[in-house]
């Protein structure tokens, strides 16, 4: 008999080919209702944070540098009132071997991978995530495809997800390229039905606690060299499982560092439009992934999401394309450090939250990324301009995402503008409700209130006005 | 004519409009769902030809033959003059004018 390979038909066998590809049966950790048991799930299928740093350390991820950006803090100091001006750090994850850290997700993925026997490896990623599987199934003998969304339907390509697709062509990886669409989902599936390869997502417990390691070296080497821990660690927040395992993390450390997400403000634009695909100059740690990966995470390629970033965040703030573009030249310019957009999102953000906070204080971006040709700022805002996009200096609070950019005229107006977080955990339990067929349990209250980092109370409150 | 286990670029429509998901926004729904991947050309062909190639994981696809020895074009964009504009800015509010 052969096998129906529309669209309709494929994703009708969704869960049978994730649970051969992905080798978790979700349905363990369930209770039937809204709740399931996080923490089992991690603990179950997860890895612990000394075999994670072993796994890790073997295949030369990890242990990054902790940079201080004293003459970003200074020019933070000039713009702050008289006694602020938290000291301004980075940890250089663009060490690790890919070039970011996603080395660290997939690092435990493809060993897992490997432990269990498959031959090779997928992943659907348009981001660094795509360089880091090619680079660990390379060093594991593993054959790996990238499945990425590149262009348009004018086969214009965004310069940033080209240079990923060569860097994963690079390290030996097939990187099978789309035009805009969720449906990219199906060719995945697709890919992994025929080839029987392991589904290295990013949302599985694997791939978030493997980024644990980083939210405790920090703590470590902040010890180590400050004394103390960092007050505040500011995540780029997309699909919500940078700033999951790093609070986890930190968390395991024992260190109570306020956790800030940041995202790029892509407002208004919809990340399925084929028009509208090349009028963003990011291609990820923005809006249109943070937002409805937080409030909800199970939107993901696996059943349970093991990125659930409401349970950690204290704060959330979105910063403007045109900010991040300034602070990326400053960074360049004053600390002679070129780095990529992912990390310099949030160091946007940390800019005009170190003015917020007291000098004696601490504040670090825990990450940054590698750039290059097409993954660079001049490139990314010589397309925009290619693209119709006007670009110039002004307020960039006034930056309507897919029709301007606006650099900050002076870089005080740089501000991180913050999103109402109790409106997105009342959306979270809102979906939850509205996915739920039986009676609310009081497993499922604790448990929401767990999801959104609140308390029963606030979940009953939120209950009764639904 | 390019010779069978030439490096070659293929594309193919995986969705034809009419087959595209529900959820999908107006414009996109317009256009086909496309795919382009590169592998080893299985047979002498032409460009333009239905072809089927091996990747480098062994796979067998198939598309038409667009490219042969596909190379990376991306580059460092054109020159943005308002970078200049802010590295002298910064480094005059932190050094002074003379240095900036």
């Amino acid at each position: 008999m052969t096998i129906a390979n529309d669209y309709q038909s494929v994703m009708g066998r969704k869960a049978e080919i994730m649970l051969k590809s992905v080798g978790i049966d979700y349905s363990a950790f369930e209770s039937g209702s809204i709740a399931f048991d996080y923490e089992k799930m991690m603990r179950e299928t997860g890895y612990t944070l000394e075999e994670m740093q072993e796994i890790q350390y073997s295949v030369n991820v990890g242990n990054t540098p902790v940079l201080e950006l004293k003459n970003l803090t200074a020019l933070a100091r000039k713009c702050a009132p008289l006694g602020k001006g938290a000291r301004i750090f980075i940890k250089d994850e663009a060490a690790n071997p890919s070039g970011s850290f996603k080395a660290r997700r997939a690092a435990n993925a493809v060993y897992h991978a490997k432990r269990l026997g498959y031959k090779g490896v997928i992943a659907a990623t348009s981001g660094n995530y795509g360089a880091a599987v090619a680079s660990q199934a390379a060093i594991a003998g593993l054959k790996c495809i990238i499945v990425q969304e590149c262009y348009d339907s004018k086969g214009v390509g965004q310069p940033e997800i080209v240079e990923k697709a060569r860097k994963c062509e690079a390290l030996g990886a097939e990187v099978v390229q789309l035009s805009v669409g969720p449906e990219l989902f199906y060719k995945f599936l697709l890919l992994l039905e025929e080839t029987g390869y392991f589904n290295a997502s990013l949302y599985t417990p694997f791939g978030i606690a493997g980024v644990e390691t980083l939210g405790y070296e920090i703590a470590m080497q902040f010890r180590e060299k400050y004394g103390k821990d960092p007050d505040a660690v500011v995540c780029t927040n997309a699909g919500g499982g940078n700033l999951t395992g790093t609070a986890r993390g930190l968390r395991k450390a024992g260190a109570n560092s306020t956790v800030i997400g940041a995202s790029v403000n892509l407002a208004g634009l919809h990340m399925a439009s084929d028009g509208q695909f090349n009028r963003k100059s990011f291609t990820t740690g923005h809006t249109g992934f943070g937002m409805p990966f937080s409030s909800w995470p199970d939107r993901s390629d696996v059943p349970r999401s093991a990125a659930r970033p409401l349970r950690y965040m204290d704060r959330y703030v979105t910063i403007a394309q045109g900010e991040v573009f300034y602070i990326t030249e400053t960074l360049a310019s004053l600390e002679g450090l070129e780095k990529g957009p992912a990390g310099n999102t949030a160091l946007a953000a940390a800019f005009a939250i170190a003015q917020e906070m007291d000098q004696d204080e601490m504040i670090l971006v825990q990450e940054t990324e590698y750039t290059g040709a097409g993954k660079h700022i001049q490139p990314q805002i010589s397309f925009a301009k290619d693209n119709g996009i006007e670009v110039f200096f002004g307020d960039p609070s006034e930056e309507v995402p897919g029709k301007t950019i606006i650099f900050p005229s002076h870089p005080s107006m740089i501000k991180a503008r913050e999103v109402d977080l109790d409106h997105m955990r009342r959306s979270l339990i809102k979906t939850a409700v509205n996915n739920c067929s039986g009676v609310l349990t009081e497993e499922d209250i604790l448990f929401l209130a767990e999801e959104t980092k609140t308390d029963e109370g606030f979940v009953k409150g939120v209950l009764k006005s639904l | 004519m390019i010779k069978k286990g030439e490096w070659v670029r293929i594309h193919k429509i995986i969705l034809q409009p009419s087959e595209r998901a529900p959820q999908v926004p107006e414009d996109t729904k317009q256009v086909p769902l496309e795919m382009w991947d590169k592998g080893f050309l299985q047979e002498d062909a032409e460009i333009g030809d239905e072809v089927t190639i091996e990747t480098v994981t062994g796979r067998a696809e198939t598309g038409t033959l667009i490219e042969v020895n596909p190379y990376y074009e991306h580059d460092f964009g054109k020159f943005v003059p308002e970078l200049l504009t802010i590295d002298k800015q910064v480094r005059g509010i932190l050094f002074g004018g003379d240095q900036a």
